[in-house]
């Protein structure tokens, strides 16, 4: 069952759009999912399907489609470090090898404690902040130095 | 209509149709493989790229709407690199094992790069592999590396299957077709996707590796499971069915076939099959040689018509029996002086027998269902009943069409349903008195003085509202409907209500010959078939009795028992009662192409031919009679039953039964006849009952007849028996009646009818109305209980 703070986010998002056009919702749906859980398991992309009247084979379709959907488990800090061109050119193979090395895991994977998570990303739209990175999709953090990273870090081992 | 050049060929095509449609029209063939005519368009293959004159590139033939003077090159120097550049890429990740893969030599794939593609792959990188999933006993996916994302049949089941089980997930070069974590394909038309698939990536589970395509001959045949006779072609290998695959015939099938016709195939090579004619002598069975059981056969008939009469003898066969067998047993029977023959198994209600103008049959042709603006559909088990007719109203309700539905369950008929009237089956003939009478509102008419005391519901009036506002309504009766004891006053009330709203008036066929059985006479009334052979003289004129229908010859039972394809157990309205009857017969006489449980009451078995086997005509749903050849000879000594009968006629020294051929036997029927003369669903002399609401009358059974279990061949088919749709069948109720007898839903519970008494797993569901069971007939697990309709109980187990 999704939890009544995710129906009610929906709820709203349903009334962008037509009655008969619920599956307009899907992405939102499953983003609502993934900000309350971090994750979005097979159960929810069917709780999901249920409550859009959707099949679940294709709110499956979107889930999958997406690169910004967890379908697995990710810390509950998941820092996407952007590895496209401009970041590249900026340094970002050594923002990722900091990470690594700070955070004792490789891309895809998560710290023991469940705290951090590290995925590669693509471009963000802001190569003029280059290298960059973002924090659970929604914090954008540029210009990325290992002073920067490590108080990022920081602040985010407080919150 | 527009003018359109396809290769300097003028082609005139309409408003608003595509390059591809135009080349279709001009004779042009264009590669593809995600194109389907059936389907939407995807434009996802880009195989079908072509010139287009002023286009600054190649455009997908398929998604590219025709203009007037468009002018197109589809063997343009630009449109054949384009098709070879795509060639290339879609083989790229294909791992070209046409020798190991089961489609080779009928693959759209295969026959393309021959065509467009280079001889030898540039590629010699790595490609990428996707595994095999498990989605159930009837489509392998065990290669699906050779996918080219074609989404055909992901669109077949959003489109035509009604049920999207099959999606692409993830992107790009990860991209996979499969369906929600690993569960099964269970829709009943699921079966079209190996053949819609262009590549050997969907191949049939049971067919797979046991045969080429160039091996197989292919011969037409038309399917005996359901009354829309679909067109088969039947796939022979050594004189044997390897498999069916759909012929396409837009006006009856289209070009699909539900999975009930393509791998009920597998019940014709079992070892179950009976391949000699077999005697209980002393208790025990003997195999016997044919002259000496016919002799027996023969022998014991005519005794016991000496000792108690012909009317002592009575006749069943299944309404998947061919047009000329229905015909010569009824002509047997009654030239043994006995009207005692019915081929109506599984109705109940015989009121209107005598008093049917003639045949009762669709009201319509097929296609006409597509046409429709209104629908009410009564007491039908649509999809499963019907698989490709259900496929229909979909097509229409997805063009506008409004359904209404009045039955005693509420399946998903994966449509969008207007109205729906959910009660029990002892109220439905008060819904349809309702519905008369809101109707007769609607149009300003004054309702029958015998609807006059009903009380109309929501439903109902919303139900007459849809059908008033339509222009081209359908009013069509289910099986459950026929079935129903009231059969014929719910008849009467639909034909009324189609009559005010000027809908087309119908009954769904059950089987392949439902139309047939009438047409053939197979009937106790009428003496003879409705196309009069009127001279059928009796050995004994004095013996000609009035002949026993059905359900009268087992409630009744008679001394001699012929069993036509029948398994009563399963096949009747009253297995208990049925059982009972052949039990305690002197003499049953089974023509059957299996070793079944007649082995316990019977005294004969004689192996006659399933439809494979035989020559035969079929009379579908709407009135078309179909002839087909045998596609197989016959198994071992088994002989097609239109034979057996002919020959048992002879020894009895019956007239009219020098046949030689089967074609002989349906122009003594057909020949000068128009079958469309034949065909009226109106029944006279009947009065309409006045409508009361009905009292409380316990837990009623609901009973539908699984898919998978509607025939012999059909029972023994082993994948089919596999799928979810021939689980064993459960007891469905309303949550509060599960609550009241204090059971959980998954629980086991008794149910008990007549004398027996089963267990059955029970499932709640809240969608069955109040004081009804369903529980389904036609399966070894209920074939203990009685009737399909009335009174049955439920206890805790």
């Amino acid at each position: 069952m999704l939890s009544e703070q995710i129906q009610t986010r929906i709820n709203r998002e349903l009334k962008k759009y037509p009655s008969d056009q619920k599956q307009s919702a899907v992405m939102a749906a499953l983003r609502f999912v993934q900000d309350e859980k971090g994750w979005i398991a097979n159960d929810d992309i069917a709780d999901v399907a249920t409550y859009l009247g959707m099949p679940k084979m294709a709110v499956y379709e979107v889930a999958t489609f997406y690169h910004m959907y967890n379908l697995k488990p990710m810390g509950k800090h998941t820092i996407t470090v952007c590895t496209n061109l401009s970041c590249t050119l900026c340094g970002a193979g050594d923002t990722v090898a900091y990470l690594q090395a700070r955070l004792g895991i490789g891309l895809g994977e998560v710290t023991a404690d469940g705290k951090y998570g590290l995925r590669e990303g693509e471009c963000m739209g802001a190569c003029k902040d280059a290298p960059l990175f973002t924090v659970n999709n929604k914090k954008l953090c540029g210009r990325l130095s290992k002073e920067k990273i490590d108080q990022i870090l920081v602040e985010l081992d407080q919150s | 209509m527009i003018n359109v050049e396809i290769d300097g060929k003028l082609v005139e095509t309409e408003n608003g149709s595509t390059v591809m449609d135009a080349a279709h029209k001009a004779g042009i063939h264009i590669p593809h493989f995600c194109y389907h005519k059936k389907l939407s368009i995807a434009a996802n293959c880009r195989m079908c790229l072509v010139e287009v004159e002023k286009a600054p590139k190649p455009l997908p033939a398929c998604a590219t709407p025709a203009t007037d003077g468009m002018k197109v090159h589809t063997h343009s120097e630009l449109a054949v690199k384009a098709q070879k550049g795509v060639m290339e890429f879609l083989l790229i990740n294909h791992p070209l094992d046409c020798p190991i893969c089961d489609q080779g030599g009928e693959c759209m794939l295969q026959d393309v790069a021959m065509g467009y593609g280079a001889t030898a792959s540039r590629y010699s990188e790595e490609k990428r592999i996707v595994m095999q999933k498990n989605i159930g006993a009837l489509i392998s996916t065990m290669e699906m590396s050779r996918c080219i994302q074609c989404t055909r049949c992901v669109r077949f089941g959003q489109e035509i299957a009604g049920m999207m089980e099959l999606g692409m997930a993830f992107r790009g070069e990860h991209a996979e077709i499969m369906s929600f974590v690993d569960s099964s394909v269970d829709s009943e038309l699921a079966g079209n996707m190996i053949d819609l698939c262009p590549v050997g990536a969907l191949t049939s589970k049971p067919f797979r590796y046991t045969a080429r395509n160039w091996e197989l001959s292919r011969r037409k045949s038309v399917s005996p499971h359901d009354g829309l006779g679909s067109n088969l072609a039947v796939h022979v290998k050594n004189n044997k069915v390897m498999r069916v695959t759909p012929i396409e015939n837009e006006d009856i099938n289209e070009c699909w076939i539900s999975d009930r016709d393509r791998f009920s195939y597998e019940g014709l090579n079992v070892p179950e099959r009976l391949t000699k004619p077999m005697l209980k002598q002393g208790g025990k069975w003997l195999e016997v040689e044919w002259p000496a059981a016919l002799e027996y056969v023969a022998h014991g008939l005519s005794q016991i018509v000496n000792e108690h009469g012909a009317a002592q003898i009575a006749a069943l066969a299944t309404p998947q029996s061919t047009l000329e067998e229905l015909y010569l047993l009824q002509k047997f029977m009654r030239g043994l002086g006995s009207g005692n023959v019915d081929f109506r198994l599984r109705q109940s209600d015989f009121s209107a027998d005598g008093k049917q103008v003639n045949a009762p049959w669709l009201g319509m042709k097929i296609a006409e269902i597509n046409t429709r603006d209104r629908l009410l559909i009564v007491g039908s088990f649509l999809r499963k009943d019907h698989p490709l007719l259900a496929q229909r109203v979909r097509q229409a309700v997805k063009h506008g069409a409004q359904a209404n539905i009045v039955h005693s369950s509420n399946d998903d008929l994966l449509m969008p349903v207007a109205n729906k009237a959910i009660v029990a089956p002892n109220e439905l003939l008060n819904v349809l008195a309702q519905i008369l009478k809101a109707l007769a509102v609607e149009k300003k008419a004054t309702p029958d003085a015998s609807v006059q005391g009903v009380e109309v519901g929501s439903a109902a009036a919303a139900i007459a509202k849809s059908l008033a506002s339509g222009e081209r309504a359908a009013v069509l009766l289910g099986n459950f409907a026929q079935q129903h004891p009231q059969a014929v006053q719910l008849a009467l009330l639909a034909e009324r209500i189609s009559a005010l709203c000027g809908a087309q008036f119908g009954y769904l066929g059950e089987a392949a010959n439902t139309v047939g059985g009438y047409l053939a006479g197979a009937v106790p009334y009428g003496n003879g078939a409705l196309f009069i052979e009127k001279r059928i003289s009796p050995r004994r004129p004095k013996d000609v009795v009035q002949g026993m229908n059905a359900a009268q010859m087992l409630a009744s039972p008679r001394k001699a028992y012929l069993l036509l394809n029948v398994e009563p157990e399963l096949d009747m309205h009253d297995p208990q009662q049925a059982m009972t009857a052949m039990r305690a017969a002197d003499m049953v006489v089974a023509l059957s192409a299996y070793k079944h449980h007649a082995t316990d009451y019977a005294d004969v078995l004689l192996p006659i031919a399933p439809f494979t086997e035989t020559s035969g005509t079929f009379v579908s749903s709407e009135g078309r009679a179909q002839s087909f050849k045998g596609t197989v000879k016959p198994l071992g000594e088994a002989r097609p039953a239109w034979k057996v009968l002919r020959v048992l006629g002879n020894l009895l020294d019956i007239q009219g039964f020098e046949y030689d051929t089967s074609e002989e036997v349906r122009d003594a029927m057909l020949s000068g006849h128009n079958v469309a003369d034949k065909l009226n669903n109106h029944v006279e002399g009947v009065a309409i009952q006045a409508v009361m609401s009905a009292s409380d009358a316990g837990m009623q059974r609901v009973a539908n007849v699984p898919i998978y279990s509607t025939d012999a061949v059909v029972r023994r088919a082993a994948s089919l028996q596999k799928t979810s749709d021939a689980s064993t069948p459960c007891v469905k109720m309303h949550g509060n009646e599960l609550r009241k007898l204090g059971v959980q839903s998954g629980g086991a519970v008794k149910v008990s009818q007549g004398r027996a008494t089963v267990r059955l797993e029970v499932q709640a569901d809240d969608t069955m109305p109040a004081g009804t069971a369903r529980v389904a007939a036609g399966h070894p697990a209920t074939a203990e209980l009685g009737a399909m309709f009335g009174t049955i109980t439920v206890e805790r187990a």
